[in-house]
């Protein structure tokens, strides 16, 4: 049998309604940056079944800050505060930004926008991700001389993604609602580049 | 009045017959243990309980939460007794509370807890309970667990008849087991003149539905009895409360013997719609009265007492159709109402049977005028055969308190044969019978006075305990009993000792009161006039020898922590706010020396302990609530100067670096 391998070519200017489907879902999804948070992290200790939460939006943070702040002060970690971070203020604009290149990448057919919007957004994750473990780095490690609890060689940089023990805490780094549907967003702009649907062979000539 | 010493004999040999016939001798200990009872009160490690017991501390004054069916000790709420284990009548925001026309009375008997009701049923809102010593009835908050309010009853001594409530919590009532003369009658009454002058008063209070703020409405003036129990209708009978009359024959010494002369003494049916109506139409007489009002914020955290001084009288001889007497044998204790309202069951304490009165019967013997008498000249006692709907036949000696269950049947405590006795409410035949260790008063059925009983358990609440537990000397805990009444047979489950005198109880499911908990009070609702909201704006300020310390409390240091200027002859007034904001982490607050208590200060709360300091020095102070990993540091120091030394307020806390 032989397998007819067509070779579809495809031209770089002309969209297929499948792909613009796909581009509008994906800047909806990604639209729920700015109502859900992007990520969370999870505190559990003995004393906190219920755990501790601290959920990271694209214009701040929401959840236990104060009563993580009490903990943090024994080791001496920086308080956190919202002021303290430039980003929440750049972030809805950049996201915003980039989300317009995604419309307009719909509206008008054009696979160059469609690029430079997958290009972007794969910058924005890189980006972000590495601000987000600097930040970490930078919490877990400065910490202050004077405080009560010093343990040798600790520190208290949270995970990236998953799960690490701090002494008595369990600290967790995932993704929320918000981060889990533009991180699906994300997915449907590769598969509108990259993904062709199976024509049917009898179809072809 | 002379009396014969022969006639003691007589009750105490019909005593003794009747235990002999009826041989209801209580069964050997472990005979009427569930074989699963383990597995039954077996409350896992961190899981709940299914049931929130309320048990009256009697002589403590406090009430108590237990969890059921483990029987483990949840709370002891301060109601009526100064508690120096949280500062409740030391702090000066509780002082108040215990306030009365007396002055300060640190103490209580607490007798009867009573759940709000709406339809009838437990609604988990409110728990009233009863001061029996000096009359006042109080309400705690099931949503803080703290004393919301304190009402004192004039006119009456003992307030015992208290504080059961009408079925939608319209009213709770009390009554007087010590009749006295009314509280305006200035003469100096002689003890003999008790037929002339003493007088008994069922107090009226209305609870606000929404907030639960009471307010004493009326009082009905009534003869001179001894008012033991009462509770009211529902349903049909939602207009009237029954209440329990003993010493009718009106003694006034050696009360054992001279009260218990007659064959039957009266329960007492009072109308309270008609009284209301009554009153409504401008038909009371005001009459002078001294009584306190304290009243808990949880704003302000912060007690106020007023002293009222009027109170609206009825006298019930004026007013036909009011109340109605019914004959009752024998000095009767506890008078229960069925769950549908139609049936009124009355434990004669030296009776040998219980009566059981038809709600309707009555209704019909009032109609038709059935009379045995009149008391005081012109209130009808209903004749016993017309009101009777049957009794309950040989039930044991010393029947108390009846509750019901979810199936149709009645439990009654009989205190001299140390029993509980199940029988069935529409045949009123005894169907099972448990021991008792010992000396059941009352008993408690999860909702078993309500409307609508939740059944499954019944805790037997007994006055005496000997040789249930490891002794502790001569002075030993009183007990409670945990029985299993899913069952035809009733099986003993548990046995706990509990603290002061478990009076009475009212048991709820969980899930009632779970819903409406708060877990801390919000920082930003805190009105109370001493409040300091953050470490900035702590301060010391004197004004003459009053100096007010503005503290605050976090974990983990007290601000500022280094006070000079306190001269001896000061009163300083230490008002310390908890400035957490999360469950569970009270700071406690403690001065050496001081004349006083602690405080236990609850998140967002703000709390004022007095202090005069008696000798200069260096005086610590510190935190009690070993509240986080530094808790011993969370200490600081007074200096206090001798008389009229001129060393200037100064207060500070050192820099804290990591909190920037």
């Amino acid at each position: 049998m032989v397998l007819e391998n067509t070779i579809h070519f495809v031209n770089p200017l002309i969209m297929k309604t499948h792909t613009r489907v796909l581009i509008f879902i994906s800047c909806l999804l990604m639209l729920s940056a700015y109502f859900l948070p992007l990520w969370h992290i999870l505190l559990d200790a003995p004393q906190y079944p219920e755990g501790l939460e601290m959920k990271i939006w694209l214009n701040g943070l929401s959840g236990s800050i104060d009563q993580i702040n009490g903990l943090n002060h024994y080791i001496g970690m920086k308080f956190i505060s919202v002021d303290d971070f430039k980003e929440f203020k750049i972030l809805p604009f950049v996201f915003g930004a980039l989300t317009l290149i995604g419309i307009a990448a719909g509206l008008s057919k054009s696979r160059k926008l469609l690029w430079a919007w997958f290009i972007g957004l794969c910058l924005f994750a890189i980006v972000g991700f590495s601000d987000f473990y600097m930040w970490e780095y930078s919490y877990g490690h400065k910490l202050n001389p004077h405080a009560a609890i010093k343990v040798e060689g600790m520190n208290y940089q949270p995970p990236l993604f998953g799960y690490k023990q701090l002494l008595n805490f369990t600290a967790g780094s995932l993704p929320d609602t918000g981060g889990l549907l533009v991180g699906l967003g994300g997915v449907l702009v590769a598969a509108a580049l990259f993904y062709k649907p199976q024509i049917s062979p009898n179809k072809i000539k | 009045m002379k009396f014969s010493p022969y006639k003691l004999l007589v009750p105490v040999l019909a005593l003794l017959a009747g235990s002999t016939i009826y041989g209801c001798k209580p069964g050997k200990a472990g005979s009427s243990v569930d074989a699963d009872a383990a597995q039954k009160v077996y409350v896992a490690p961190g899981k709940y309980d299914e049931v929130y017991a309320f048990l009256s501390g009697g002589f403590s004054g406090q009430v108590a939460a237990y969890g059921i069916p483990s029987g483990r000790l949840l709370k002891v709420i301060p109601v009526f007794s100064q508690n120096p284990e949280n500062g409740y009548g030391y702090s000066e925001e509780t002082k108040p509370m215990l306030n009365t026309s007396h002055g300060f009375v640190p103490w209580d008997d607490s007798h009867h807890p009573e759940l709000s009701k709406t339809n009838g049923e437990d609604d988990g809102r409110w728990l009233f309970i009863n001061g029996n010593n000096t009359p006042r009835i109080a309400r705690i908050d099931l949503a803080t667990f703290k004393t919301a309010e304190i009402i004192e009853l004039p006119n009456i001594g003992g307030n015992h008849a208290s504080p059961f409530c009408t079925e939608n919590t319209e009213y709770v009532v009390g009554n007087t087991r010590f009749s006295e003369p009314l509280d305006n009658n200035k003469t100096d009454n002689s003890i003999a003149s008790f037929k002339q002058t003493f007088k008994g008063a069922v107090s009226f209070v209305k609870v606000n539905k929404e907030n639960g703020a009471m307010n004493l409405a009326f009082q009905l003036i009534v003869p001179a009895f001894n008012y033991d129990l009462a509770h009211a209708g529902k349903g049909p009978s939602h207009d009237w409360i029954f209440f329990t009359c003993y010493n009718t024959e009106q003694a006034h010494t050696l009360l054992e013997v001279n009260a218990s002369q007659r064959d039957k003494d009266f329960i007492m049916a009072v109308n309270w719609k008609k009284a209301e109506e009554l009153i409504a139409a401008g038909k009371g007489t005001k009459i002078s009265a001294k009584y306190a009002h304290n009243v808990y914020n949880d704003k302000t955290h912060t007690a106020t007492s007023v002293i009222e001084t009027e109170t609206q009288t009825i006298d019930i001889t004026k007013f036909p159709g009011l109340v109605y007497y019914m004959p009752c044998p024998k000095s009767p204790h506890g008078v229960d109402v069925s769950p549908d309202g139609l049936s009124i069951v009355a434990s004669g304490k030296l009776a040998a049977i219980i009566p059981v009165f038809s709600y309707q019967k009555m209704l019909d013997a009032i109609d038709k005028k059935q009379y045995d008498g009149m008391v005081e000249g012109n209130i009808p006692v209903l004749k016993y055969d017309a009101v009777l709907r049957g009794e309950v036949k040989k039930p044991g000696l010393g029947p108390l308190h009846t509750e019901f269950d979810d199936k149709g049947y009645a439990y009654t405590t009989m205190f001299v044969s140390s029993e509980v006795v199940k029988w069935k409410l529409d045949n009123l035949e005894i169907t099972d019978r448990i021991p008792s260790y010992y000396s059941p008063g009352h008993l408690s059925v999860v909702g078993g006075d309500s409307k609508k009983p939740f059944g499954k358990y019944l805790l037997s609440l007994n006055k005496i305990t000997k040789d249930r537990y490891l002794p502790t000397g001569p002075e030993l805990a009183q007990a409670c009993q945990l029985i299993d009444i899913t069952g035809n047979k009733m099986k003993l489950l548990l046995d706990f000792p509990t603290i002061g005198e478990p009076h009475y109880a009212q048991m709820i499911p969980a899930e009632k009161i779970l819903k409406n908990q708060v877990k801390f009070f919000k920082l930003e609702d805190n009105k109370n006039a001493y409040a300091t909201k953050s470490e900035k704006e702590t301060k010391v300020v004197r004004n003459g020898n009053r100096v007010d310390v503005y503290m605050t409390a976090i974990r983990s240091h007290l601000a500022p922590d280094n006070i000079e200027g306190i001269k001896i002859g000061d009163e300083v007034y230490v008002h310390v706010t908890n400035l957490e904001q999360d469950w569970d982490v009270p700071h406690g607050f403690a001065i050496k020396g001081a004349n006083n208590a602690e405080l236990l200060i609850m998140p967002g709360e703000t709390c004022t302990l007095k202090w005069t300091p008696g000798l200069a020095g260096i005086v610590p102070f510190y935190c009690t609530d070993f509240c986080s990993a530094l808790h011993q540091e969370m200490q600081g120091y007074f200096r206090v100067s001798p008389a009229g030394s001129n060393v200037p307020i100064k207060f500070s806390i050192g820099e804290n670096p990591v909190t920037q």
